[in-house]
């Protein structure tokens, strides 16, 4: 059902996804890295897709978090990476535990 | 506002007036033993917060703390290593030094709610107080492009601890 879903709104948005992330048109889910440097997330603000995986590469000796107020929190060690999938209703900001003046935004594409 | 505006007052005091003696602005060393003495003194008051704090989140920050600091502090060894820079002990290390031996005597004798409190409580003023001799002081100050810019991470880095110390003391009320 959801692949289904998903299949049928590729056909559709396959246009503005091509526009909105500026890569090729893809048949199946990507991952968008975002690089966390210097206390920053870099860039700020990405665009996803449901079922696509987000990926923060901390190049920072510190420990940071993707941290959402009263939701999800994704540990991003110094040094590693830290993943997730998003979801339907990622579309939201978050922000670091450690340091809560780095903040980053996620927007989720229809 | 107002306590932002009287910590920055507060932090101009201390480090002016010790600074008064000798020249008017730190020399590169001298701003490189201000900046590692500063984190070692964070890293300290970290290590008293472990042995002492039953709170999670007090024990998180703590450890966040002592991590973060030892971190930069290691970044800045290698670069004073690297530029061939000796830091140099000065009036305002030996300060702050000083003050920070007095405030863990102080946290020294606290246990549970009260030595949380006033330890997070402390980590805000002293966070503030360094971010203000950073932005005022040291990083204008800074002659070397490479300490200039880890100054300014280091800026960035302590006024993040300084919001999440602000955060952990919100929750202790
Ligand atoms: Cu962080």
């Amino acid at each position: 059902m959801t692949a289904l879903l998903l299949d049928r709104r590729q056909l559709l948005l396959g246009g503005a996804a091509l526009l909105a992330i500026g890569g090729p048109a893809r048949a199946e889910a990507s991952t968008v890295r975002i690089t966390v440097e210097k206390l920053a997330f870099v860039p700020e603000e990405i665009t996803v897709r449901a079922g696509d995986t987000i990926e923060w590469v901390n190049k920072d000796p510190f420990a940071h978090t993707a941290t959402v107020k009263g939701g999800w929190e994704v540990a991003i060690p110094p040094g590693k990476t830290g993943t997730r999938v998003a979801a339907a209703g990622d579309d939201i900001e978050y922000y670091c535990r450690f340091h809560p003046n780095m903040k980053g935004r996620i927007v989720v594409s229809a | 506002m107002k306590t932002l505006s009287a910590a920055l007052g507060a932090a101009c005091l201390v480090f002016a007036a010790s600074l008064a003696g000798a020249a008017d602005k730190p020399t590169d060393p001298q701003i490189a033993h201000i900046a590692y003495s500063a984190g070692v003194i964070d890293v300290e008051a970290a290590k008293l917060a472990l042995t002492k704090t039953q709170n999670p989140d007090v024990k998180a920050f703590a450890e966040s703390m002592q991590k973060d600091h030892e971190a930069v502090n290691d970044a800045a060894l290698a670069l004073v290593k690297k530029l061939g820079v000796t830091p140099e002990d000065n009036e305002t290390s030996q300060s702050l030094a000083k003050a920070a031996e007095a405030k863990r005597a102080e946290l020294g004798k606290l246990d549970g709610a009260a030595f949380d409190k006033a330890y997070i409580d402390n980590e805000v003023a002293y966070h503030q107080q360094v971010n203000g001799a950073l932005e005022t002081l040291l990083i204008p100050s800074a002659e070397n492009g490479e300490l200039k810019s880890l100054l300014e991470t280091g800026l960035k880095l302590f006024q993040g601890h300084q919001q999440h110390a602000e955060h952990v003391a919100a929750g202790l009320k």
